[in-house]
């Protein structure tokens, strides 16, 4: 058990218990709350495994923008200050979606934990040599992304403000 | 050095609680708090590879950025359609029977 383990396995349980209280809560706010959490611990994590800029990027755009974005949707679609009742499931739903997901995580584990063998050393990649990738070998890639993200912003403001469809194509334009 | 056990467990038990969170929920939002937890556990998986040395093209770096960066576009346009269909429908709902299956039921 090493330093890296221990600094590890802080940032996995904090962000297991993150993502454990943002799927239980019953409160809307404190599970998109909850959410930032497990990401935090997710990045700590990262950042364990060496993978800054990764860690950084995540700590920006989830917490900065998915996040953000989830509460102001939160917010548009009215929810309740407090216990969310009127979209409280059943109890056998409830154990019917816990045991889905023990069974996903324990067939994931299943075939994953045979493949650690034992201690590594860290490999470290520098960001330098990371930057070098990007825009070497995965220029092409990368300049799909943001078409990609310019479609996904065209398209979500296309779909939102349409709700002047029912009275006919015309009035949107 | 690092164990690679603690990495897969992680990964395993964040897919695990997203799927948990999509099958258990009922508002359409909150069902996105469980796909963003299922995206994080593969970039955890993703980020071991590299750790663990098997990596070519730094791909243990790129591809995690570009997973957040599909995954935030994607976040974008789902809260964009449940907008929409909360100011069609006044309710987010997914339990809730579609208009068109209640107005069959209704009609001749």
């Amino acid at each position: 058990m090493t330093a890296l383990d221990t600094a590890f396995a802080a940032s996995a349980v904090l962000a297991v218990l993150g993502g454990l209280f943002a799927v239980t809560t019953r409160h809307v706010v404190h599970a998109a709350l909850w959410l930032v959490v497990a990401l935090l611990g997710v990045a700590g994590s990262l950042l364990v495994l060496g993978a800054e800029l990764v860690a950084l990027v995540l700590v920006l755009v989830y917490v900065g923008a998915v996040v953000v974005l989830v509460l102001f949707a939160l917010m548009l679609t009215r929810a309740p200050i407090g216990p969310d009742r009127a979209h409280a499931v059943g109890p056998w739903r409830a154990v019917g979606a816990a045991l889905l997901g023990l069974a996903t995580a324990g067939l994931l584990a299943s075939v994953l934990v045979p493949l650690a063998d034992g201690t590594v050393r860290r490999s470290d990649v520098a960001t330098t040599q990371v930057a070098g990738q990007l825009f070497g070998t995965w220029v092409w890639p990368f300049e799909l992304l943001s078409l990609l993200l310019l479609a996904a912003l065209v398209g979500a403001l296309a779909v939102a403000r349409g709700s002047r469809d029912a009275a006919g194509p015309e009035a949107t334009s | 050095m690092i164990h690679l056990v603690g990495p897969y467990l992680l990964a395993s038990a964040l897919v695990g609680l997203g799927v948990a969170g999509v099958a258990v929920r009922r508002n359409a939002v909150l069902v996105l708090v469980g796909v963003e937890l299922m995206l994080s556990g593969g970039l955890v998986l993703l980020v071991t590879t590299q750790a663990a040395g098997a990596d070519r093209w730094a791909a243990g770096s790129v591809l995690p950025l570009f997973t957040i960066t599909i995954a935030a576009a994607e976040v974008v346009v789902a809260l964009a359609v449940v907008l929409a269909v909360f100011r069609r429908r006044g309710s987010i709902d997914l339990d809730e029977p579609s208009p068109a299956e209640t107005t069959a039921e209704v009609g001749p």
